[in-house]
């Protein structure tokens, strides 16, 4: 099951590369069935995902089964290596809570992607064979529990977005491409000297060999006590968690390593945006969650005031920069990284409400984000042009673009009765019960105050009012008598039509359902993070 | 004066001679595939030299099966100690001959002959006489032989290097190989002068012995060892010893310069290897108490410093050519790594880090060749829109440059991951030297994605957007060797088992 739902992309990929590249119409109805039946296959794991089987470590006997869902685990490279007995690499795949909610969002995502990428007319095939490789990669990643397999699935998502970004971008798309492949690649290339080190230090408790199970890495009397990320060796063990730490933290993109993303946003069409926020993002906080936090938990506590202090500043510092932005793509990457600034200060706390936050935020975000962005791709497809001060009063004209747009803004700055405000209040009941972030908190309850700001200036300066005399518009006088608005070059719907209400209507659903009855998801989470609290808590550490 | 030997004593050699013949065999056999081409050549002045290529490459490929009969024999020396056939011996006797074969076939792809050269003449017949310099280069045993077989290799290395008479490149890249080929094996003479006057011995495992036995003068020792690092270096392209290389590469012809840059480079490991693991001694009994650790130390500042130099210079470079000559340069550096680590994992991931080089560098330069071919160019700039016009070019050559960066999934990546594993298998050590081994990874990525970059991001300048055809041969190879750089970085378990295999010198394992 959950090899078929990372590989349908690919083989998808594979019969595009049979089919000529003047086909096109073909060419994307492939991409979109196998996007639909990775939704399809996503639905079915969501139901027989039984909540209430922990994960992250080891079952009862060192085995994964009974803790871990829909496992597959083959041999798939074993072989010897002086001195070191054999080097056993495991096809691994599994889902915990943690895994599932991200395996039904990217699987949402990418869906929407496909369809996003329907305007797309430059070389077609090519982009949807990257596009189809891109989602492989990053479902791939949410279900690896193997660390050799999970970097590969890591390394491989780098070049279709290089390309994608670097191909059908905006105008300054080189620097834009090349800067979030080096910024990337600098981040991972630490992980792979830590995958190393820790294959040396831990041991298969079942069949005693050296292993890169991240199953079995969650558990630490699984370490050689001498070994070079074993228990005695402090040193390295901070090294390797603030290496890792800092190899997640690019992607998520955590300050002062988030300078990439603004760039990569406003050079990359309008899907690759929506998968950048949607789900790449949250292979950062994700890959924090399922790796670095509990393989090293006891550098984990002693550093969680700091990361609860980045939290802070991105929350903070994202959202200054969004005011400060005229670009209107600009102003939502800023509020990614500022809203990414929650799930930092949700981990951060340590406890089940602020992880649950944290997580829950992670699974909105994405889903909110990806509306925005598809929101900017809209009125960017009309106008081609994003600058705020180039509209005014587009809510007379548009008014069904006007009511989503005013549900996903207000879904971002976290109003009552949306999604996002359930994980933004769980963050933050988890992060003031936690005496370490308790006075972080308050410091990033501010964060919010800009948030509303920037949002709601951006909303009133763009739809309310009159249109503005440079406007990226005109307005004509139609044949009933009322005026209408029209852009050049665009001859398709003026407002909303069908395409884009098929990926934004299931969004705005969503967001509202979750803001309503958060319990699909929480329901699905709760076990994994209550185990996760366990794993990472001082008490079991001192048992040890 | 010497004495004439005795009856005895002729018939003693002789007897050995017959008796060390029969390890000789593939050697003998490709000398005799050497006269043959001459031959050929000769009598076949002016047909269609496919002729040539195809009987070197059946030739070469007949070979191989007289080196597999080699498994068979027990690992020993032969020829009064200065040959000898290991397992190692084998792993490059196979790596030469399939790196002749793939030279050959790329030669034959290179339409640049065509013009250049009137008749192809004895070109093949110095692949073949290369071949076989570097196989005595991987089996020798003795100083003496050392020196002879590098000779040869580099005698033909330059030959090759300015085939193309005409071409002021070409024959500029050769003379400035000639010359720093000269400096370099004089010092390594010098260098093999002085051990010889510590040891009296020419004979590694003979030298190793008395060294161990009666100790040495440490400034002689580290003096001696500077000196044949140079010639040594000066093969493997390492800093400072690098200097012809970026020259060589760029002016000698394409199929050349990616022999050069795989075989030779291989060759030059072999010795090092040989050299240092079993005459100059490091660490555990009976040399714990010599001073072994200098030349690792030598070592570990040549690897650094080529890493870096190789990686950075790369930056800056206009012509393809030119740029993966320094790249070749800051692989030399990651090559090194294995050997510091002197155990068995390391010599296991250097030779398999030696069979990736070998797939994607021969794949990046046959890749460099079709694409001159069509455009006549090698810089960086004509290969803008290239991406279009020549589709599968384009992906195999990003392929192999991904796998040059060590990304995965591809055999690149497995050599980069087996080298920093066997750094990070010694503990903490190391550690250093893998960080600095990666973060130039990281920098190399820049020069690598330049190629993609213009192939895919820039517009051709000429607007003409046909695709153009590479021919069905090429496009065949292409397309095997992409598919092997992703297969292999996927399945490596039994190059991997063989490099292993293969880690065992004069029947001695390093532990």
């Amino acid at each position: 099951m959950l090899s078929l739902i990372v590989f349908l992309p690919i083989i998808a990929g594979l019969i595009i590369l049979a089919v000529p590249s003047s086909q096109k119409q073909i060419i994307r109805i492939v991409s979109l069935l196998a996007a639909l039946a990775q939704g399809v296959l996503a639905v079915l794991i969501w139901r027989g995902y039984d909540p209430a089987l922990p994960g992250i470590t080891a079952g009862p006997g060192g085995s994964p089964l009974g803790s871990f869902q829909f496992v597959e685990k083959i041999p798939w490279i074993s072989l010897h290596l002086g001195g070191f007995g054999s080097l056993n690499i495991e096809y691994f795949l599994g889902v915990d809570g943690i895994s599932v909610t991200m395996v039904i969002l990217t699987a949402l995502i990418s869906a929407i992607g496909v369809l996003s990428s329907w305007t797309i007319q430059k070389q077609v095939k090519g982009y949807f064979i990257l596009y189809n490789l891109l989602a492989s990669a990053m479902m791939g990643c949410f279900v690896a529990l193997d660390f050799f397999l999970f970097y590969v699935f890591w390394e491989i998502m780098l070049l279709p977005m290089y390309f994608l970004i670097g191909i059908w971008g905006g105008p300054n798309r080189e620097y834009a491409a090349i800067k979030f492949f080096l910024y990337t690649l600098f981040g991972s290339v630490f992980m792979l000297l830590v995958m190393i080190g820790l294959y040396f230090s831990v041991l298969d408790p079942v069949t005693g060999n050296h292993t890169f199970s991240l199953v079995a890495m969650a558990t630490q009397s699984n370490y050689i006590k001498d070994a070079i990320l074993g228990p005695d060796n402090v040193f390295w063990r901070y090294v390797a968690f603030i290496v890792l730490f800092i190899g997640f933290a690019i992607k998520v993109p955590m300050f002062p390593f988030h300078t990439w993303l603004p760039d990569a946003h406003v050079e990359a069409p309008t899907p690759i945006s929506v998968i950048l926020a949607g789900v790449l993002l949250k292979l950062g906080t994700y890959g924090m969650i399922r790796i670095n936090f509990p393989l090293f938990p006891e550098v984990f506590q002693a550093g969680m005031y700091v990361i609860g202090i980045f939290g802070a500043i991105n929350i903070i510092y994202g959202a200054f920069c969004a005011l400060a932005q005229k670009d209107l793509k600009k102003m939502v990457a800023y509020s990614s990284i500022s809203h990414m600034g929650y799930v930092l200060l949700g981990l951060s706390a340590g406890n089940s409400e602020g992880m649950v936050g944290a997580l829950y935020q992670m699974f909105n975000h994405g889903t909110i984000t990806a509306m925005l962005f598809l929101l900017v791709g809209v009125i960017y497809d009309r106008a081609h042009t994003r600058q705020i001060e180039k509209f005014g009063g587009l809510a007379s004209y548009m008014p069904v673009y006007a009511a989503v747009v005013t549900v996903a803004w207000f879904a971002s700055l976290g109003l009552p009765g949306l999604s996002g405000f359930i994980s933004e209040a769980f963050v933050f009941v988890g992060a003031f019960s936690s005496v370490t972030t308790r006075y972080i908190a308050m410091v990033s309850v501010l964060g919010i105050v800009f948030g509303a700001a920037y949002l709601l200036w951006s909303l009133q300066r763009m739809f309310l009012g009159q249109r503005r005399q440079d406007a990226a518009y005109d307005l004509v006088v139609g044949e009933d008598g009322h005026e209408h608005i029209h852009f050049h070059d665009w001859n398709g719907k003026l407002d909303l039509d069908g395409r884009e209400l098929a990926m934004l209507v299931p969004l705005v659903l969503i967001t509202i359902f979750l803001g309503i009855y958060p319990m699909p998801v929480l329901g699905m989470i709760t076990t994994s993070i209550n185990k996760l609290v366990q794993v990472l808590s001082p008490v079991v550490m001192s048992q040890m | 004066m010497f004495e004439l030997p005795s009856g005895a004593e002729i018939q003693g050699i002789i007897a050995t001679l017959k008796a060390s013949v029969g390890f000789f065999i593939p050697e003998i056999y490709l000398s005799l595939l050497f006269m043959l081409l001459i031959v050929i050549d000769l009598v076949a002045k002016g047909r269609k030299n496919n002729l040539l290529s195809i009987t070197t490459l059946v030739g070469l490929a007949g070979s191989l099966f007289f080196i597999y009969q080699q498994h068979t024999m027990a690992a020993g020396e032969f020829f009064f100690g200065m040959y000898v056939l290991d397992e190692f011996a084998l792993f490059f006797k196979y790596f030469f001959v399939v790196s002749g074969m793939l030279a050959v076939i790329v030669t034959m792809a290179d339409e640049q002959f065509d013009t250049e050269v009137k008749s192809i003449g004895e070109y093949y017949a110095l692949i073949v006489s290369m071949v076989i310099g570097m196989i005595m280069m991987a089996s020798s045993a003795d100083l003496l032989m050392i020196f002879l077989s590098m000779e040869l290799v580099s005698f033909t290395a330059y030959i090759l290097t300015g085939y193309f008479k005409r071409n002021a490149r070409s024959s500029e890249a050769a003379l400035k190989y000639l010359v720093y080929g000269a400096v370099s094996s004089g010092l390594m003479v010098y260098g093999f002068s002085l051990i010889y006057g510590l040891t009296a011995q020419t004979n590694l495992i003979k030298i190793s012995s008395e060294l161990a036995t009666h100790g040495y003068d440490p400034l002689v020792m580290i003096f001696s060892t500077l000196l044949v690092l140079a010639g040594f270096g000066y093969k493997i392209g390492a800093v400072p010893f690098h200097f012809w290389s970026p020259d060589v590469y760029e002016g000698a012809p394409t199929p050349i310069t990616a022999y050069l840059s795989v075989a030779s480079k291989a060759a030059g490991i072999a010795l090092l290897m040989r050299f240092f693991y079993i005459a100059v001694p490091h660490g555990g009994r009976p040399y714990e108490d010599i001073l072994g650790i200098d030349w690792l130390s030598l070592l570990i500042l040549i690897s650094i410093a080529s890493m870096i130099y190789g990686n950075v210079v790369a930056l800056w470079q206009k012509n393809v050519k030119r740029l993966l000559a320094y790249s070749s340069i800051a692989h030399a550096g990651y090559l090194l790594l294995g050997i510091i680590v002197m155990d068995k994992l390391g010599t296991q991931a250097t030779l398999f880090y030696l069979l990736s080089y070998f797939l994607m560098n021969f794949g990046a330069f046959h890749v460099v060749i079709l694409i001159a071919n069509k455009t006549g160019s090698e810089n960086l700039d004509d290969y803008r829109g290239l991406g279009r016009r020549m589709p599968l070019a384009g992906a195999a050559l990003t392929v192999f440059l991904i796998s040059l960066v060590g990304l995965p999934p591809t055999f690149g990546f497995i050599g980069k991951l087996m080298i920093f594993s066997a750094l990070l298998a010694k503990g903490s050590i190391y550690i250093w030297l893998a960080l600095i081994g990666i973060m130039t990874s990281v920098i190399s990525l820049y020069y690598y994605m330049l190629i993609p970059l213009n192939m895919y991001l820039r517009e051709s300048t000429q607007h003409d957007d046909k695709e153009m055809s590479t021919g069905m041969p090429a496009q065949i190879l292409m397309a095997v060797l992409m598919i092997l750089t992703i297969y292999f970085g996927l399945f490596f378990a039994p190059l991997s088992d063989f490099a292993q295999y293969s880690s065992a010198m004069f029947g001695i394992t390093l532990h």
